[in-house]
C-alpha cells in the first residue's frame, strides 16, 4: 500500500512538473511573439494607414497591459489556438500538425534501423570484445560520430540515388491520405523515399546506442546472476538475450528519452538535405520568411512533444523498475 | 632531475606513438590544417570575403584535374566565381575560431561552476547540478538552432550576417558548459577530500588560493580531454547551423556555408563546391576525435579500452 501511494505521488508529481514546464514554454513563446512579432501584420499586411492600425489595435485588445494579453494567449492556447500563420493564412497549429506525420514516419524509420542494428551490434561487442568484428563496429561508430549528419545524407544520395540509381533522393514520394494522417508507409514509392533519410538520421544515433548497449551489457555480464544462469546450464545465447539484455535495456529507455531534443535537431538537418516536407522543413521556411506565429507554434509543439516523451519515459522506467525511479523521486 | 623526468616522458611518448600511429597521423593532419588556417591571409591567392575581387565569368570552374578548368583556381570556383581553395582556407579558419572560442566559454563557465559546486558543496552544489541537468536535457544543438532562428527572424538576415561570428560563439559556448561543470565537480570532490587540501586549509590558505593553486592543476587532465572532443562538437554545431542557413552568411562562408551553397548545384555536376569543403570538415573532425581518444588513453590509462 505504501509503495502504491509513493508510486501515485511520483506519477502526480511528474504530471504536475510536466504542466509547469509547458506553462513556462508558453510564457516564453508569448514573450517572443511580443518582442518580435507584430500581430497586425498577420491580419492586415503592411500597407494600412496608422490611424486604422491604432483603431484595430484597440479593438483587438492589443493595447492592453501585457499580463492581460498573456492571460488571453494562455487561455486561447488551452483551446488549441496559437495564432494564425502569416505565410499560410491558416491556424498555425493546423499548419504544423499537418507536417507531423512526415517527421514522425522519418523518426520511426530511423528508430527501427537503430533498434535492429544497435542492439545486436552492441551485444556482439560486449560478448566478443576482442574480435576483429567488434573492433570494426566500434571503429566505424567513431567515424559515425565524426561525420556530420548532412554529409552522411549527401553521401548516401550520391551513391544510391545518383550513381546506382536504386533509390529516390528527394521528398516523400506517393502518400495516402488517411483522413488526419498522410502516410507514405503504405505505398512502395513512399517506402522507397523513406529509406535514405531514415538511414541518414539513424547514422547519428547508431554510434551512441551501440556504445550504450555495449556498456550496459558489459555491466550486466559481470553480475552474479549471469554466472548462476550459466552454471544452471542455460545456453550462452539464452543468458545473453533473456537474462542480461533484458536488464541492460532498462537504462537505455531513460537515456533514449534524453535524446529526444537531439533527435528533433537532427531530424531538422535530415529534412533539409532530403527536402522532406516535415515539421523541421516548415520551421526553416517560417524562419526565412519571419513568420513569428508559425515559429512560436512550432517551438510550443516541439516543447510539448519533448515534455510528453520525457514524462512517458519516467513513467515507463517506473513500470519497468520501481526501485530506480522512486529513489530518484525522493 | 628534471632532465631525467623529461627523458622518461619522451620515451613513454615514443612507445605510445608507435602503439597509436593513427593518433600521430591525426596530430600531423590537424597541425597542418591549423597552420594553413592561421596563415590563410598569406597562403590564399584571393580574399574570399571581398565580393568585388571575383568575377562571375569565373563561376563554377572545375578543379584543375578536370576538363575546362583554369590554372588560376587549383580546386575550382563556386557559383560566384570565388576561388574555392581560398574559401576553404578561410572557412576552416572560421570553423576553428568559432570552435575554440566557444569551447573557451564553455570551459570558463563550466569549470568555475564545477569548482564552486565541488569545493563548497551543499546548496551551491545542488543548484549547479540541477541547472546542469536541465541544460543537458534540452539538447544543445536544438537550443542553438532555436536561438539563431529567433535572432534571424527578429533582426533579419542582414543583422545576422554581421553578428554571425560572435553570436555563434556565444550560442554554442553557452550551450554545453554542463559537460565541463560535471567533470570539474567530480574531480574537485575527489581532490577536496584528500589530506593535502585539509593541510592547506589548516595552514590558513584562503579558499581562492587553495582552489587556484592546488585543486585546479590537479583536475586539469580530464578537462583537457573533454575540451578536445568539445572543440569537435562545437565545429560540428557551427557547420550544422551554417548548413541550415542559420550561421555564417554566403558573403563570409564557413565550411558549413560552402557545403550548403554548393549543395544546390551538386547534382547538376558542380560537385566540388560541396564535396571538397565536406572532406575538409570530416578530416578536421576525425583528426580531433582520434587525437582526443589518444589523449584520454595517454592522460588516463585506466579508461583505456572503454
Amino acid at each position: 500500500m505504501k509503495a502504491f501511494l509513493s508510486g501515485a505521488a511520483f506519477i502526480g508529481g511528474r504530471l504536475l512538473q510536466a504542466l509547469l514546464v509547458m506553462l513556462a514554454i508558453l510564457v516564453i513563446a508569448f514573450a517572443v511573439r511580443q518582442s518580435l512579432g507584430d500581430p497586425l501584420r498577420e491580419i492586415m499586411g503592411q500597407a494600412v494607414p496608422e490611424s486604422e492600425r491604432a483603431e484595430l489595435r484597440r479593438q483587438l485588445g492589443l493595447d492592453a497591459p501585457w499580463p492581460v494579453q498573456l492571460a488571453g494567449y494562455l487561455s486561447r492556447a488551452a483551446t488549441g489556438d496559437l495564432g494564425t500563420s502569416i505565410i499560410y493564412k491558416k491556424p498555425t497549429v493546423e499548419v504544423v500538425l499537418a507536417k507531423f506525420p512526415a517527421s514522425f514516419e522519418l523518426v520511426l524509420g530511423a528508430s527501427l534501423v537503430v533498434l535492429l542494428l544497435a542492439v545486436p551490434g552492441g551485444v556482439y561487442c560486449a560478448v566478443r570484445p576482442q574480435t576483429f568484428r567488434a573492433r570494426l563496429i566500434l571503429g566505424l561508430s567513431v567515424l559515425g560520430i565524426s561525420v556530420p549528419v548532412f554529409l552522411t545524407g549527401i553521401f548516401l544520395i550520391t551513391v544510391f540515388a545518383v550513381w546506382l540509381d536504386w533509390l529516390p533522393a528527394f521528398g516523400r514520394g506517393q502518400t495516402i491520405d488517411l483522413g488526419v494522417w498522410q502516410t507514405g508507409l503504405l505505398t512502395r514509392d513512399g517506402l522507397a523515399h523513406l529509406v535514405l533519410p531514415a538511414l541518414t538520421l539513424s547514422s547519428i544515433m547508431l554510434p551512441l546506442f551501440i556504445r550504450l548497449v555495449r556498456g550496459a551489457m558489459l555491466d550486466e555480464l559481470g553480475h552474479d546472476y549471469v554466472r548462476t544462469a550459466r552454471a544452471k546450464g542455460a545456453s550462452p545465447l539464452r543468458v545473453w538475450t533473456v537474462h542480461a539484455l533484458r536488464n541492460a535495456l532498462l537504462p537505455l529507455v531513460a537515456v533514449g528519452g534524453l535524446q529526444v531534443g537531439t533527435l528533433i535537431a537532427y531530424t531538422l538537418l535530415t529534412e533539409t538535405v532530403f527536402q522532406w516536407p516535415g515539421m523541421g522543413f516548415l520551421f526553416l521556411e517560417a524562419v526565412t520568411r519571419a513568420d513569428i506565429p508559425l515559429i512560436t507554434t512550432y517551438l510550443v509543439l516541439v516543447g510539448l512533444l519533448f515534455v510528453i516523451v520525457n514524462t512517458l519515459v519516467d513513467l515507463l522506467s517506473l513500470a519497468l523498475d520501481p526501485r530506480v525511479s522512486l529513489e530518484g523521486a525522493r | 632531475m628534471s632532465a631525467g623526468v623529461r627523458e622518461v616522458n619522451t620515451r613513454a611518448f615514443a612507445t605510445f606513438a608507435t602503439a597509436r600511429p593513427g593518433a600521430v597521423l591525426a596530430g600531423i593532419v590537424l597541425g597542418l590544417v591549423a597552420l594553413a588556417a592561421f596563415f590563410a591571409p598569406l597562403i590564399a591567392p584571393q580574399d574570399p570575403f571581398d565580393l568585388a575581387g571575383f568575377d562571375l565569368l569565373d563561376a563554377e570552374l572545375p578543379p584543375i584535374w578536370q576538363e575546362g578548368s583554369d590554372p588560376r583556381f587549383m580546386v575550382g570556383t563556386d557559383a560566384q566565381g570565388r576561388d574555392l581553395f581560398s574559401a576553404i582556407l578561410y572557412g576552416t579558419r572560421i570553423s576553428l575560431l568559432v570552435g575554440l572560442l566557444a569551447v573557451a566559454i564553455q570551459a570558463a563557465l563550466g569549470v568555475s561552476l564545477g569548482l564552486l559546486a565541488g569545493y563548497f558543496g551543499g546548496r551551491v552544489d545542488s543548484l549547479v547540478t540541477r541547472l546542469a541537468d536541465i541544460q543537458l536535457s534540452l539538447s544543445t544543438l536544438m537550443m542553438a538552432i532555436i536561438a539563431m532562428a529567433l535572432v534571424r527572424a527578429g533582426l533579419g538576415g542582414e543583422a545576422l550576417s554581421r553578428l554571425a561570428v560572435p553570436l555563434l560563439v556565444i550560442v554554442i559556448g553557452l550551450a554545453e558548459w554542463p559537460i565541463f561543470a560535471r567533470t570539474a565537480r567530480a574531480a574537485t570532490l575527489v581532490e577536496t577530500s584528500k589530506d593535502y587540501i585539509r593541510a592547506a586549509r589548516a595552514l590558513g590558505g584562503s579558499d581562492l588560493a587553495i582552489v587556484h593553486r592546488h585543486i585546479l592543476p590537479n583536475i586539469l587532465s580530464p578537462l583537457v580531454v573533454i575540451a578536445t572532443t568539445q572543440v569537435a562538437g562545437a565545429i560540428m554545431a557551427e557547420a550544422a547551423l551554417s548548413f541550415l542557413g542559420l550561421g555564417m552568411p554566403v558573403t563570409k562562408p564557413s565550411l558549413g556555408t560552402l557545403i550548403r551553397s554548393g549543395y544546390d548545384l551538386m547534382f547538376a555536376g558542380t560537385w566540388w563546391v560541396t564535396v571538397l569543403p565536406g572532406l575538409m570538415l570530416i578530416g578536421l573532425l576525425i583528426s580531433i576525435n582520434v587525437l582526443g581518444d589518444a589523449l584520454r588513453d595517454w592522460l588516463d590509462p585506466r579508461a583505456r579500452g572503454r
